[in-house]
């Protein structure tokens, strides 16, 4: 990515972000525009530099940031009527790190509301257009950033991914979306999914820029205690022999565009002297029934907090007490969002508890285990993102459970915690972006990074 | 028909760390503006996570240990729904499925041990104050840390409610885990009382009165639900399972909701929060600080203090701990029984009591007869005013002037100029006489000669000797 210096002034960058973003309004990329306090920003930075003072590593750099990470610049809606009017005294751990390398937010990205969704039809704002085709979907829950990569808007977006919100929308839109192993990036400041599978990650159009952002932004931060040591700058470099794939994702239910896109890069991996090994992975067909009981109970848990009183949205027609939680919850929210809180709070109720709940943790755990065999016979995994190309606006929005099985590929990855980068791998025919991901164990993070790099030689 | 009642009791302590127990903000909120303590997490702003105080486990595993309680070695946080504005996160983090504390008891003073089942860790809420058209909410005391003392249904009477209590209040106390104020909610007790037949194997129906905050207000409260529902089986009708509130005014319990209505709380892990995993180790070094308990006390002072003396100064852990201190403790522990605690500001002298040398030194002059006991309690009360309070005692008694003359040179010109005086003259003769009660007027008389300075013992011997 091109960085402020001498020869190229962070206004200048800045602006030109601006201005694509503007060209493409359209397709409703972003939710709101921080133009202001950007251009404030980037005269800073190059008054710096022309006083040859010390800048960070992405200095002048503009960035469009999901609309779930809190910054004092803007509101933070979680593209929500209920948070419609939140604007946050506080930065996200993100948002600060990135701002301290200079990074600029030029722009708030439209997303699923708080995150619910395949397509970022959810969004209060209304849906984002896929970056190639304004009749499709962009993906989801972060289909405004992956959009901002793809048309070169931006250099890098901020995502979050709680069942594939990075990856697939990278895929429909043929660019890289990273999740990182659970607990590398700090949660703190983004609002809140699902707690034990959300994760921090970021759309960029190489890995190069992958490592550098993962390089700034990993690390434990004492106020998120699920974060893990900064391991991801001290990997040591491991030597790769051995790329699976998933034997149970090989069916006619997945796209033939995919299945070729895959075939071709796995002969590729073999040309290079890479081993390919079939794995036989079945408790990941349960995958989608956990991850759709084990996030509805985190997700009812963790939207209780929007209740009318403090902050955010407040019902007008509310006569007492009772009535301004329900009015105010029941017009601030979409209707995923209630679909999500209702299973959620159903899952937990007492009675239900250990039949639902419960069971589904202990499958939980069953995955993570066959995810750690899996890592004991090959290096990475290769596979789909999701079983389609980007599909058609409007196509599922009145069929959740076909929406929810768009997630079959992605979710595993969130339960086991494990770090999945989606790379491009060509289009379809007519031009529709198509991605695989690159699936490794816990904490590989870097040595994975690496070896994707590989993967881009084959265009 | 007579009754045998079953009492179980659920105990909250507010812990006093220096910060809350999921921030970094004071949590000792006393005198200050509602709604001052309070952080971006105690508020609840979307995507902040719960951060945990390691003081609030160090003072849970001395809460333990105070209740010779196990410590579990691993421990979680669970989330405890509830939509209310006290409770900003629309949940409680406590701990209901792996608790930190295990089973233990607590002795009362006849012996009787009564076994607690668990306790666990858990944020407070926040307080609201209604008006007749709105209400306010004040978040200074969201998750202040809590730890909550579940007993086992040991208690069968009123006056063993009160002791538990009494006996859980004073070993928080000496753990020093709390500040131990009752009037303001420091310590809050819910207790739950059932009847059964005399005999009977299942326990009866319960009802729970919530919310007390005295050990007389449980003991009066225990009492009045044994005969409330006293009366309710001996008409055959039952009693309702129920939460129910207490009046102290009226001294009468009333039904709030009943337990078959009750809210569902949805329980679930706490996936902000890994488990708590603590070793052994770290285990055995925290409770080593346990600070000495209420029985140690009383092993240490039996037949050196008076037994009634005791009981009263046990109700002081800071008293005690300075006893701890002192030589003459039996001297010491007078003035702090009826001088000290006589005083109307007491409590606040609780805080800065003089220092052990302060003490031993006014124990020994009086020991001495360079104070008489008047002169003794003159001084004392100086060490809790400001201006003299760092004073040494030699220094506070000689500005008081109360320090009695043992010159028995100086003494005995006093006692000839006052047998010179006219005045005494028939009072010496009387003497001769026989008449012995005349000596205090002698006395009196050079007490009244050395402004009170002259140590009257020694007077009356000298006088005796002059008017043999």
């Amino acid at each position: 990515m091109k960085i402020a210096d001498k020869n190229t002034s962070a206004v200048s960058l800045v602006k030109e972000a601006l201005e694509k973003a503007k060209k493409y309004e359209d397709k409703h990329i972003f939710v709101s525009l921080n133009e202001e306090n950007a251009l404030k920003k980037a005269e800073e930075i190059d008054k710096k530099i022309a006083k040859g003072e010390k800048v960070g590593r992405l200095a002048g750099v503009p960035y469009a940031l999901k609309d779930n990470f809190l910054s004092k610049e803007g509101n933070t809606t979680a593209s929500s009527l209920i948070l419609e009017p939140f604007h946050s005294p506080i930065d996200s751990t993100t948002v600060k790190k990135l701002e301290e390398e200079g990074a600029i937010m030029i722009g708030r990205t439209n997303m699923d509301s708080f995150a619910h969704g395949s397509s970022t039809e959810n969004s209060y704002f209304g849906p984002t257009k896929n970056a190639k085709d304004d009749e499709r979907v962009a993906g989801g829950s972060s289909g405004g950033s992956a959009v901002a990569v793809a048309l070169d808007i931006v250099p890098f977006a901020t995502g979050t991914d709680t069942g594939g919100s990075i990856r697939q929308p990278a895929s429909f839109n043929g660019v890289y979306g990273f999740k990182p192993t659970y607990g590398t990036i700090s949660r703190y400041g983004v609002v809140a999914m699902a707690s034990s599978t959300d994760c921090i990650g970021f759309f960029t159009k190489n890995t190069e820029d992958m490592n550098l952002l993962m390089e700034i932004c990993a690390g434990q931060d004492s106020n998120d205690m699920t974060t893990l040591p900064d391991y991801y700058n001290e990997t040591e470099e491991k030597e790769v022999k051995k790329i699976g794939i998933i034997k149970d994702f090989d069916n006619d239910k997945v796209d033939e565009n995919i299945r070729n896109a895959l075939a071709k890069k796995v002969e590729f991996l073999k040309q290079k002297g890479y081993e390919i090994v079939e794995l036989s992975m079945p408790t990941l067909k349960y995958a989608l029934a956990v991850y759709y009981i084990i996030v509805p109970a985190e997700v009812s848990s963790n939207l209780s907090r929007h209740d009318g009183i403090r902050y955010g949205y407040r019902s007008d027609n509310a006569k007492d007490l009772g009535e301004i939680f329900s009015k105010s919850r029941n017009e601030g929210f979409m209707s995923e969002n209630k679909r999500r809180i209702m299973i959620g709070n159903f899952v937990l109720s007492s009675g239900f508890y250990d039949a639902y709940y419960l069971k589904a943790q202990k499958a939980r755990t069953k995955i993570i285990e066959e995810y750690k065999n899996a890592f004991e016979k090959v290096d990475y995994i290769l596979t789909p993102v999701s079983p389609n190309p980007a599909f058609r606006l409007g196509e599922k929005v009145n069929d959740p459970v076909s929406m929810y099985l768009e997630d079959v590929m992605s979710v595993p990855i969130n339960l086991a915690g494990v770090p999945s980068l989606a790379v491009p791998a060509g289009t379809t025919e007519t031009g529709l972006p198509l991605g695989l991901q690159i699936v490794g164990p816990r904490r590989s993070d870097k040595n994975l990074l690496k070896f994707a790099k590989i993967l881009e030689e084959d265009k | 028909m007579k009754y045998y009642p079953t009492i179980g009791i659920e105990c909250h302590v507010q812990l006093s760390t220096k910060t809350k127990l999921f921030s970094e903000v004071d949590n000792d909120a006393r005198g200050k503006e509602p709604n001052s303590c309070v952080s971006p997490v105690d508020y609840a702003l979307p995507g902040m996570l719960p951060r945990l105080n390691g003081e609030a486990i160090k003072f849970a595993i001395r809460a333990g240990r105070a209740m010779n309680c196990e410590i579990n070695a691993s421990s979680r946080f669970d989330r405890k729904h509830y939509f209310y504005p006290d409770s900003p996160k629309g949940y409680q983090i406590t701990q209901f499925y792996h608790p930190i504390i295990g089973a233990g008891y607590i002795e009362l003073p006849d012996g009787k041990k009564i076994r607690i089942e668990h306790a666990h860790l858990e944020g407070d809420a926040g307080k609201l104050t209604h008006f007749s058209t709105y209400s306010l909410v004040d978040l200074n005391r969201v998750d202040t840390p809590l730890i909550e003392i579940v007993s086992m249904p040991d208690i069968h009477s009123a006056k063993d409610a009160h002791d538990y209590c009494k006996a859980l209040w004073r070993a928080m106390c000496y753990a020093e885990v709390t500040n131990g104020d009752l009037y303001n909610g420091n310590m809050r007790f819910d207790v739950n009382v059932s009847l059964a037949e005399e005999g009977a194997k299942e326990l009866g129906t319960r009802a729970e009165v919530k919310n007390l905050n005295s050990f007389k207000s449980v003991e009066r409260a225990v009492e009045y639900e044994i005969k409330r529902q006293s009366k309710l089986l001996d008409k055959g009708e039952r009693v309702i399972q129920e939460t129910r509130g207490w009046n102290d005014a009226t001294g009468e319990t009333t039904g709030q909701r009943s337990k078959e209505e009750a809210k569902d709380y949805r329980y679930m892990p706490e996936p902000d929060l890994p488990p708590i995993n603590l070793n052994q180790e770290f285990i055995d070094e925290e409770s080593k600080k346990l600070p000495l308990m209420p029985k140690d006390y009383k092993e240490k002072f039996t037949g050196k203090i008076a037994d009634d003396t005791l009981e009263v100064l046990l109700d002081y852990p800071p008293l005690m701990k300075k006893l701890a201190e002192i030589e003459d403790a039996k001297r010491v522990s007078n003035w702090f029984a009826s001088v000290l605690l006589a005083e109307e500001k007491s409590a606040e002298y609780l805080n800065d009591l003089p220092t052990a040398k302060q003490l031993d030194d006014l124990a020994e002059m009086t020991e001495k007869g360079e104070l008489s006991s008047t002169g003794a309690k003159e001084v004392f009360l100086k060490f809790f005013d400001p201006e003299m309070s760092k004073r040494d005692t030699k220094t506070i008694a000689k500005e008081l002037g109360v320090i009695q003359e043992n010159d028995l040179g100086e003494l005995e010109k006093i006692v000839d100029e006052v047998l010179a005086d006219p005045a005494t003259k028939q009072a010496q003769e009387d003497f001769k006489a026989g008449q012995e009660k005349v000596i205090g007027f002698l006395v009196g008389q050079v007490m009244k000669v050395s402004k009170g300075k002259a140590n009257p013992s020694s007077a009356q011997q000298i006088l005796r000797q002059k008017l043999k």
